[in-house]
């Protein structure tokens, strides 16, 4: 516990500062628009602040994943400790964090995005009290999702993000946003419930020794969920490749799979994304989206082996079908935001595939493809904003040669657009290369098929960064002042990290090299050794 | 340990001081001011207290008192206190309601009938014998029958009335002939010895089936069982929305007491090993579980699916506690103590949550005059603390963190899941999916759509207090939830079974 400040871990600060913010945000008297706008921020840099300190202080050589002892900044206490009555045992719920090489890269992007959203929502004109305490409501459920080690933690934590959600599209949202906010929270909680059932089944299959008394009791802890030594070997989830062992693995990938969104639950997305305020909308393609998958590789995949080693394919073709469908369906869009959302869906298909492939260049393509996705999207969720700001409406067709009116604004979303399409030295080249090579060794031809994607990527967002900025200048657009300070405060850093990452991705992908390689190593070996024992 | 009759008056101390105060509460409305309602109020909430002192001074005792015919254990102490904690709640809310100025004059009554309502369902939690049972199911019947329609001037709480007079006569006549049968069959009317009567065996399946089935009818009127529900949704309406909250919670969890310790006690093979899974040899090749499962899918997806449509808020809240009333019996299909356990926890968060709601709905009907959820439009921005109360309330029906609701789910799914019921867990997981959306719907008024009318209306002191006072345990019992969690499990023992 050498990581602390005032006696309080690194992982407890940055999960829960937004939530102290949200308690001044309360306590500022109403009107006071600007204090609550600031304390956010505050609260928001402060993390992020925390975010590079866990970076710098991270030790690359660590893998985690299923080792206790390859966790950082662990924080462990007991939270609910009730020695029951006999029949009912020992209840236990640890308050457990910890990261890793596969949470890093989240807790920095959401450290990043959330401050880049107060930005985003430095324009917010009404009830920006309840706007802003919800956001960092909202912000804490993020982050503690990816620090969670415990899944009563985890899923506590998952949930919470769906009350402020639904209320920051339902109230500050586009004209549709009653309709779009009630089907992300219904669709979401739908995805919720499975993971709890699951996560009942696993309590109830897995015992472990107590530490204190001796005794065997059931545990929450992820860690121990990973271990099949600790499956009872009668109980429902008990075993390996037996029927509900199946059942679990698909519920649990139903659950992440809506928040990725994967074909066919993706349906949500771009309703939500297009309806939400601009950092909203920045929030959920940028953090939201990447939860599922951090479920897939967190929870689903170590827990499972056996049953990922048999979906792989499966998981690969619906990969496959988010890549290209995606795709088309943005091509075919006239609402800039909508083309964005449905953009979200092909990229995050090329996640799917990365790690579907479960080798070492698949799943860290993967990660650092979430991360790049994170990052890119929120920018071109940024573009849309700085635009509908202006100009009230999202047509692409209604603009045109803004180049000449924009030019800094041209800029940035140029860098977006090329970051988006994986263009050699930005970011994304670099995670949808290694992500294809990797499903490349273990599914060639849904890799082959799925690099139409990367042509029809080129194809739509070309097409829209023509419509909108090269050509003719409408009259009505000729008075559109250019970016503002306020707005390049939140593409700097965003720009910066795209060419950084593009030219030297290896400051992400060092730190989580070991994580990642023994994640494969562990769910191919646990997977394929105890089947063929089976 | 059986107590002689003398002996057994001491264990029934509280029963007796809320019999006592009924009377005082009665009387005061020949003393003082006629129209006052503060004497009365404050006669019956005095009874509460001096009577939950006695109550907690009875925590661990484990006797049966009047040979056999009550029993005094954990089991009826939890519910005990949770009955004693919605009087005296109830008996506040009263105090505020406008719709009860009406009947100025009879406050003393209204109050003695809280009392008698409760002392029944202190009964109904205790009894341990047929007769027994059934005369407690009268007491609080009976009561309610007339605080349901105690606003008399209103037309719609004369209908309430009648139709639950109507119900409840009918139910309770099928209860009192499957009683009657369970009689013939065994010559037994004490649950104990009706136990060992069954384990002998020798007794014709099929007519106590039937027997089981009526004395179902009767208890799954009370709960608001599907199909035994008809009744609840006008009666919830037509009510004055204090009784309305009473009946949800009060009347509700002494049916469910009554079920539960009637089908524990008589029925489960307290031989087996484990205890929980002993089912008579009587009912080998016909799991009555599975009867009882049946009722409870058809009473969370029922109550759901029609609350989908309520415009009404108490209806709607009344189609609630039909469907709550489906969840809470899905602890009881597994008739294990963990499911038990679980039912007793989710209680302790139906009381908080349910009255909760209740309590807001109350509020705005005396402020704002209505009952129609599209007039809650804009409440978010008109009364934003009562809007923020209804929301943590709303939520926690629906089970999402960080409410209590939401741990009083998620044991009773553990129970579930625990005891391979998965089907029935994914029936009941659907269904909270369901639910979200009408109580969303509620959310979405007070928050997503803009009041025609933006004026402020704010609410005093006192009703600000006793609002925080329901939210706080609404969320810190999720927090920490473990000694609600201890009293629970301690609570399944019930005499001589754990």
């Amino acid at each position: 516990m050498q990581y602390q400040f005032l006696g309080i871990g690194f992982l407890t600060w940055i999960t829960f500062l937004p939530i102290l913010g949200m308690v001044v945000v309360l306590l500022i008297p109403r009107g006071n628009a600007n204090a609550m706008k600031w304390i956010a921020l505050g609260a928001t840099i402060l993390q992020l602040v925390f975010a590079v300190l866990i970076w710098i202080n991270f030790n690359p050589s660590l893998s985690g994943i299923n080792d206790p002892s390859g966790f950082q900044f662990i924080e462990k206490t007991r939270w609910i400790d009730l020695q029951g009555v006999g029949w009912f045992g020992h209840v236990v719920v640890d308050y457990f964090l910890g990261i890793d090489g596969l949470s890093l890269p989240m807790v920095i992007l959401t450290a990043i995005i959330s401050f880049v959203g107060v930005i985003a929502s430095w324009n917010i004109n009404k009830a920006q009290k309840g706007y802003f305490a919800l956001y960092l409501l909202l912000d804490t459920g993020m982050m503690g999702v990816f620090v969670a080690l415990d899944m009563f933690l985890f899923y506590v934590f998952w949930e919470i993000m769906l009350l402020p959600m639904y209320f920051l599209i339902g109230i500050w949202g586009g004209p549709r946003r009653e309709y779009a906010a009630i089907k992300f929270f219904l669709y979401t909680l739908l995805g919720s419930v499975l993971i709890l059932l699951v996560m009942l089944g696993l309590y109830f299959s897995v015992s472990v020794k107590d530490p204190t008394t001796g005794q065997m009791m059931h545990t929450f802890n992820l860690l121990d969920f990973m271990n099949p030594k600790n499956f009872d070997p009668h109980s429902l989830l008990g075993g390996l490749g037996t029927y509900w062992r199946d059942v679990a693995f698909i519920a649990l990938f139903i659950g992440f799979a809506i928040k990725v969104p994967v074909f066919p639950f993706h349906t949500w997305l771009p309703d939500a994304h297009v309806e939400a305020p601009t950092a909203i909308s920045v929030i959920l393609a940028g953090v939201l989206l990447k939860m599922g998958t951090y479920g897939f590789l967190r929870i689903s995949f170590p827990i499972f082996p056996d049953a990922m080693l048999k979906f792989a394919f499966p998981l690969a073709v619906l990969g496959f079908i988010n890549i290209v469908y995606g795709a088309l369906c943005a091509m075919a869009q006239t609402d800039f935001k909508k083309m964005i959302a449905y953009s979200s869906i092909s990229h995050m298909g090329v996640v799917l595939l990365g790690i579907a492939a479960l080798n070492t260049q698949g799943v860290a393509g993967g990660v650092l493809q979430m991360f790049n996705h994170g990052i890119v999207t929120a920018m071109l969720f940024l573009v849309v904003g700085v635009i509908y700001d202006r100009a009230h409406t999202r047509d692409m067709s209604a603009f045109g040669g803004l180049a000449t009116q924009m030019p800094i604004y041209t800029g940035v979303m140029t860098v977006a657009f090329f970051a988006a399409i994986g263009l050699p030295g930005l970011s994304e080249f670099v995670s949808e290369l290694l992500s294809y090579l990797g499903a490349f060794q273990s599914f060639q031809w849904v890799a082959i098929f799925s690099s139409i994607g990367i042509v029809l990527t080129a194809g739509y967002m070309l097409l829209a960064l023509q419509r909108v900025f090269l050509g003719q200048l409408p009259d009505k657009w000729k008075g559109l002042p250019d970016v503002t300070g306020r707005e390049l405060v939140a593409f700097v850093p965003l720009m910066a990290i795209v060419i950084l990452l593009g030219i030297f991705p290896s400051i992400l992908l060092h730190p989580m090299n070991a994580s990642l390689n023994h994640l494969v190593e562990f769910v191919q070996k646990a997977g394929s050794g105890l089947m063929a024992a089976k | 340990m059986s107590q002689t009759i003398y002996q057994s008056f001491g264990y029934i101390l509280p029963e007796t001081i809320l019999s006592v105060f009924f009377v005082l509460t009665l009387l005061t409305s020949i003393v003082g001011k006629r129209r006052s309602k503060y004497l009365p109020a404050y006669m019956a909430l005095l009874g509460f207290v001096i009577a939950g002192i006695f109550v907690l001074n009875q925590m661990g005792t484990d006797e049966l008192v009047f040979s056999g015919m009550y029993a005094v254990d954990p089991f009826s102490w939890f519910f005990k206190v949770i009955f004693l904690v919605a009087g005296i709640l109830i008996i506040l809310f009263s105090l505020q309601s406008r719709e009860l100025e009406a009947t100025a004059t009879k406050y003393a009554e209204y109050f003695s009938l809280i009392i008698s309502l409760t002392i029944g369902a202190f009964f109904m939690a205790g009894a341990t014998n047929l007769l027994m049972m059934y005369l407690s199911l009268e007491l609080v019947s009976i009561s309610s029958y007339i605080l349901s329609g105690f606003t008399k001037e209103s037309a719609r709480a004369d209908e309430a009335s009648l139709k639950y007079v109507i119900y409840g006569a009918f139910s309770s006549g099928l209860m009192l002939y499957g009683i009657s049968l369970l009689y013939g069959l065994t010559g037994e009317t004490n649950l104990y010895a009706f136990n060992q009567t069954l384990a002998i065996g020798g007794i014709q399946r099929i007519t106590i089936l039937i027997a089981v089935v009526l004395i179902l009818a009767g208890l799954g009127y009370k709960i608001s069982a599907v199909p035994f529900h008809f009744w609840t949704p006008d009666v919830y309406e037509g009510a004055p929305i204090t009784v309305t909250a009473f009946l949800s919670v009060t009347s509700k969890a002494a049916g469910f007491a009554m079920l539960m310790r009637f089908f524990k006690i008589g029925f489960i093979d307290v031989g087996a090993q484990p205890v929980v899974a002993g089912m008579w040899e009587i009912f080998k090749g016909f799991r009555w579980t599975d009867i009882i499962a049946a009722l409870s899918v058809l009473t969370m997806t029922i109550g759901n699916l029609v609350a989908l449509w309520q415009t009404n808020i108490k209806r709607l809240l009344a189609y609630s506690s039909i469907a709550h009333a489906g969840y809470i019996l899905m602890g009881f299909v597994t008739l294990s103590n963990f499911g038990m356990s679980a039912m007793l926890m989710y209680f302790v968060a139906y009381l908080l949550m349910n009255l909760g709601a209740f309590y807001v709905v109350m509020l705005v009907a005396n402020k704002y005059h209505t009952e129609n959820i599209e007039d809650y439009k804009g409440l978010g921005y008109r009364s934003p603390y009562v809007a923020f109360a209804l929301t943590v309330f709303l939520f926690s029906l629906t089970g999402i963190p960080p409410t209590f609701g939401f741990i009083g789910k998620f044991y009773l799914f553990a129970a579930l899941i625990h005891t391979n019921y998965i089907w029935l867990a994914i029936v009941g997981v659907i269904n909270s999916v369901i639910s979200l959306y009408y109580y969303l719907n509620i959310a979405r008024n007070m928050y997503l759509r803009q009041p025609s009318e933006t004026s402020r209306i704010s609410f005093d002191f006192g009703t600000n207090l006793l609002m925080t006072l329901l939210i706080v345990p609404n969320i810190l019992l999720m927090l920490y939830f473990s000694p609600v969690l201890a009293w629970a499990q301690n609570s399944v023992t019930m005499f001589g079974i754990r």
